[in-house]
């Protein structure tokens, strides 16, 4: 597994997204600056990182998105290659349009920081193998913008089609009322691409890979990607 | 040569902003506001003198940058220098 993290100015979860990727793989990823236009050969993984890329300017991820290394990244995902995206890198996924929908402002209008369980939609990806279908983990969630919405016609394709990476839902897995922290359709905290090589995510997997800091379930999906 | 870009959210996309907005108005007891909706407006200096090309370009720049269109809908406004 080889890995790079692309680096923005104003990302700042870039060393949370290496180390945990660097515990699963064994193999430091390589950090790449936004400028560039080619990835480095043989990349099986491109990790799009947290954070306020360009400062959140005009909107978030938007400036990002249209960044030189993006036309690489999605040349990567065209030939099947696996791209992150968590946080930031998922609004940036988005306003590249490498993932449907959008990242808008909370529902409640305040920047969110604390605890929050997902329900893993399904275990057959390249990002899940290491949990099991419907399991209830607890990670970390960062943000003023995770308020994901599409029109009802994607929302019912990324149904439909088996989309839905992580659903928010409380410690018993209920999905639904004060479970959805910022509002998002169907409770949506990640969708995958069409061919589920492509995932995006709000909630930080990289923080909850070492039991000092709170707990160890993220580190099912970068275990999963070490597989890959 | 001078344009606006005027850039709001499409009908029917929740806007908490403007939603936040309106109750502060109310608060502040400005009457007869029944809704407000939150935009961007951008005012771009445009080195051409052709209109419909100029129209053509910040059309693209809208598509491509300044509007995202899964939500938003943008109005592109040119403002001639009078001769």
């Amino acid at each position: 597994m080889k890995a790079v993290v692309v680096v923005f100015p104003g990302s700042n979860r870039e060393g949370d997204l290496a180390r945990a990727i660097a515990q699963a793989t064994r193999r430091r990823p390589e950090m790449l600056w936004h400028a560039e236009t080619e990835l480095p050969a043989g990349v099986d993984l491109v990790a799009l990182p947290g954070g306020f890329s360009y400062g959140d300017y005009l909107r978030c991820g938007a400036i990002a998105g249209r960044a030189p290394i993006m036309t690489a990244v999605r040349r990567h995902s065209e030939r099947g290659g696996l791209v992150l995206g968590v946080c930031n890198g998922f609004q940036i996924l988005c306003e590249s349009g490498l993932l449907p929908g959008v990242l808008m402002r909370n529902a409640n209008l305040r920047f969110i920081c604390r605890m929050q369980h997902l329900r893993v939609e399904r275990a057959d990806t390249p990002f899940t193998r290491h949990y099991a279908e419907r399991q209830v983990v607890k990670v970390a969630i960062a943000h003023g913008e995770g308020n994901y919405e599409a029109d009802d016609g994607t929302i019912a394709r990324l149904e439909g089609d088996g989309l839905v990476a992580f659903r928010y839902c409380d410690e018993a897995g209920r999905v639904g009322g004060a479970a959805n922290p910022n509002g998002s359709s169907n409770d949506i905290a990640g969708v995958y691409s069409s061919r589920r090589n492509v995932l995006g995510m709000m909630p930080h997997p990289e923080n909850l890979i070492d039991p000092l800091v709170g707990g160890t379930d993220g580190r099912g999906l970068f275990e999963s990607l070490a597989a890959a | 040569m001078k344009a606006r870009i005027i850039v709001t959210l499409k009908n029917g996309v929740l806007d908490p902003q403007g939603k936040a907005i309106e109750h502060a108005l109310a608060s502040l007891g400005i009457k007869g506001v029944a809704g407000v909706r939150q935009g961007k407006a951008f005012d771009v200096e445009l080195t051409g003198a052709d209109v419909e090309a100029a129209r053509a370009d910040l059309a693209a720049a809208c598509e491509k940058l300044l509007a995202n269109t899964v939500i938003e809908n943008y109005a592109i406004d040119i403002r001639p220098d009078a001769s």
